[in-house]
């Protein structure tokens, strides 16, 4: 099968998106070059830095009969549409009954490992977990970027999909032939039986280099990755972690009520799983902290192969 | 007022300073040296040092992600600063920041920044703050074209303007926004224009005259000292580079732009100027950009001779203690 990269197996998902839905159009502070050559300058519109009026507009846009496709770049600008978002966005579908329905696709872009501090370093998603009323999905490889967003975008909610910094130059499997990929359908990215890795975005990879290692110790690893925060599916972590009877969880971002912590509780909380369980739970994630400029500290402060393998070996050891 | 000989070559190597500063900055990062991203000044280098020249010492200012410029015309240390480029335990911030993110409070600088429009609101806190204190002190808030479309700029300077706070706004207006052009997303080609509607002064400056900008400075921070408010300044300038010196980024803008904007050298037009007036014979250039040249040598030996922060590091100062 033909391999792309994870950028480019989004793009090919909004093209395909664009071309079926007329009513679709795209707003971001650079237009893509590609973009607006196919769907001309009306649907495809470099704006102004306002990130908070865009996001609003997408809003109207999308209550008046549209489906706009908002793309914040880094998850950093987001933050400047927060009202939009938190007091808008998530909450006016249910705020006002359900009179129309609001379409839309926010796209941006999260992690670290390049070097650019704080502020544009940034995985927050569980910031937005914490919100009713906004579904979002965390793609690791190219095929389920391309399968999800396309779901995504067809979606009559608003939608966030958070993109790995890290993989968008990974290249995988993607077929030339129309798929959807499901919200709310994880997908077991390796099967095993003595452990449970729930691992999010670039680390579902780190994950299974981690299976690698482990594997030639004589512990088989299972990689679960959920694709989707919001809905998670809560029945497939459940099912591997009875089945394995360990729980590692593996996020790029800091622990402190993080996604990790939301898929912990999903697992503990469940009768049948926790009666399972034959050691706690073991989170990987950042350190709870800003993320530092310098390498070494960068590098210090981001979880690893080698902290899921450190990780595993501890909940074996129970 | 007239400048003294001796400031305005000050300027000049202030100017010359940021030039140099950035050109190894550049090449250090391309060597592997310096992580992440880097934007530059080149070209834009009137601007922050014909400001910077109607300040005191005390009074404070704002920068952007393009913040080398303003740091070294706020009188930032060489050393400290490419130490910070280089990710040293000696940097301004330890390491933990790199190149968009340098401060030094004890000089007025608070701080370059990673959101466009994000120090607007601060750095008017900032001006607050000089009112409150009743000194005499201003604040200056250097923000680009592109961040006066956002709505922190338009909020913060309502408020400055409806409570008379000694603000100056300082717009680089480069042309562009990344590679948007202000063209497509301004209404009005002026941002000064905007001045208008919150009922205070808003000048049109050639911000590759750094003379013109330190006269329209001058003018604001007497009004701004002496309690009549904020005054906008916008400086018409270009960037020579790329949005930022990651190699192989796509520059749409057009080559004979960039030439035209190259012959208007802001540097070489004070040079001259200078020449003119008698100020500085060729000599005595060329020897001062070689005491630059040998700072900034002195400032990257410095670096590399710099430990990286310990481990331990990257959990300290998420609070005070
Ligand atoms: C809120 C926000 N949105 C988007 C960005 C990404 N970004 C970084 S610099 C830049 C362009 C800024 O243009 P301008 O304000 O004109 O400053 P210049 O780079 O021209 O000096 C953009 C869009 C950002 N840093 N912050
Ligand atoms: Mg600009």
């Amino acid at each position: 099968m033909r391999k792309i990269s994870y950028a480019q197996a989004g793009m090919e998902a909004l093209v395909e998106e664009m071309r079926r839905d007329p009513t679709t159009f795209h707003l971001s502070t650079d237009a893509p070059d590609a973009l607006v050559e196919e769907f001309g300058s009306e649907r495809v519109r470099a704006t102004p830095i306002a990130e908070g009026a865009l996001t609003g507009i997408a809003v109207g846009a999308a209550g008046s009969g549209f489906r706009p496709i908002i793309n914040w770049s880094m998850v950093t600008f987001s933050f400047v549409a927060m009202d939009q978002i938190v007091n808008q966005a998530a909450k006016i579908h249910y705020m006002f009954g359900g009179q129309v329905k609001f379409p839309i696709t926010f796209r941006t872009s999260v992690g670290g490992g390049r070097r650019v501090a704080a502020q544009h370093s940034q995985s927050p998603y569980s910031m937005f977990m914490n919100l009713a009323g906004l579904k979002m999905i965390l793609p690791s490889t190219p095929y389920d970027m391309k399968g999800l967003l396309k779901t995504v975008i067809r979606d009559d909610n608003p939608v966030i999909s958070f993109e790995s910094n890290r993989l968008m130059g990974v290249a995988g499997e993607v077929p030339e032939e129309p798929y959807t990929v499901p919200l709310g359908k994880a997908d077991v990215k390796r099967e095993g039986s003595d452990v449970t890795i729930v691992a999010l975005a670039w680390l579902v990879h780190e994950a299974l280099a981690a299976a690698d290692v482990l594997d030639k110790e004589g512990v088989s690893v299972e990689v679960l990755d959920p694709r989707t925060l919001v809905p998670l599916d809560c029945d497939a972590i459940r099912a591997s972690v009875q089945k394995t009877g360990r729980l590692v969880i593996a996020d790029e971002a800091g622990p402190t009520a993080g996604a990790s912590a939301e898929i912990a509780a999903v697992a503990t909380e469940d009768v049948e799983t926790f009666a399972k369980m034959k050691a706690p739970v073991k989170r990987v994630c950042a350190l709870h902290v800003p993320i530092p400029y310098t390498p070494q500290l960068e590098d210090h402060v981001f979880p690893d192969r080698d902290n899921i393998v450190a990780g595993v070996r501890e909940v074996m050891n129970v | 007022m007239a400048l003294t000989q001796e400031k305005q070559l000050e300027m000049l190597r202030i100017m010359q300073t940021i030039r140099r500063f950035e050109e190894r900055a550049s090449d250090d990062y391309r060597a592997g040296d310096i992580y992440g991203v880097v934007h530059c000044y080149i070209g834009e280098e009137a601007v922050a040092t014909g400001v910077c020249a109607a300040l005191n010492s005390d009074d404070q200012i704002i920068s952007t992600h393009r913040g080398h410029g303003h740091c070294i015309a706020k009188g930032a240390d060489l050393k400290r600063m490419m130490a910070e480029l280089y990710g040293r335990e000696t940097g301004y911030c330890k390491g933990k920041g790199g190149s968009m993110h340098i401060a030094d409070f004890s000089i007025g600088m608070l701080g370059a920044n990673g959101i466009v429009a994000g120090g607007i609101p601060i750095v008017t806190g900032a001006g607050l703050a000089a009112q409150l204190e009743g000194k005499g002190r201003v604040a200056v808030s250097f923000f680009g074209d592109g961040a006066s479309n956002a709505g922190p700029f338009h909020e913060s300077i309502n408020i400055a303007a409806a409570w008379k706070l000694p603000m100056i706004y300082v717009c680089e207006n480069n042309l562009y926004a990344a590679s948007t052009p202000a063209a497509s997303t301004l209404a009005h080609s002026d941002v000064a224009a905007r001045a208008a509607g919150y009922d205070i002064p808003g000048v049109v400056v050639d911000g590759n005259d750094v003379m013109a900008v330190y006269d329209a400075t001058q003018e604001a921070v007497a009004r701004a000292r002496n309690g009549e408010g904020p005054s906008l300044i916008e400086c018409k300038t270009y960037r020579w580079r790329g949005h930022t010196e990651r190699v192989g980024a796509a520059d749409p803008r057009p080559q004979g732009e960039i030439r035209a904007w190259q012959e208007r050298d802001p540097i070489e037009r004070f040079v001259a100027g200078l020449m003119d007036q008698g100020c500085i014979t060729q000599e005595a250039w060329q020897e001062m950009d070689e005491e630059i040249l040998a700072e900034i040598e002195e400032a990257v030996q410095f670096s590399k001779e710099s430990p990286f922060p310990d481990l331990e590091a990257a959990v300290e100062d998420v609070f005070a203690e």
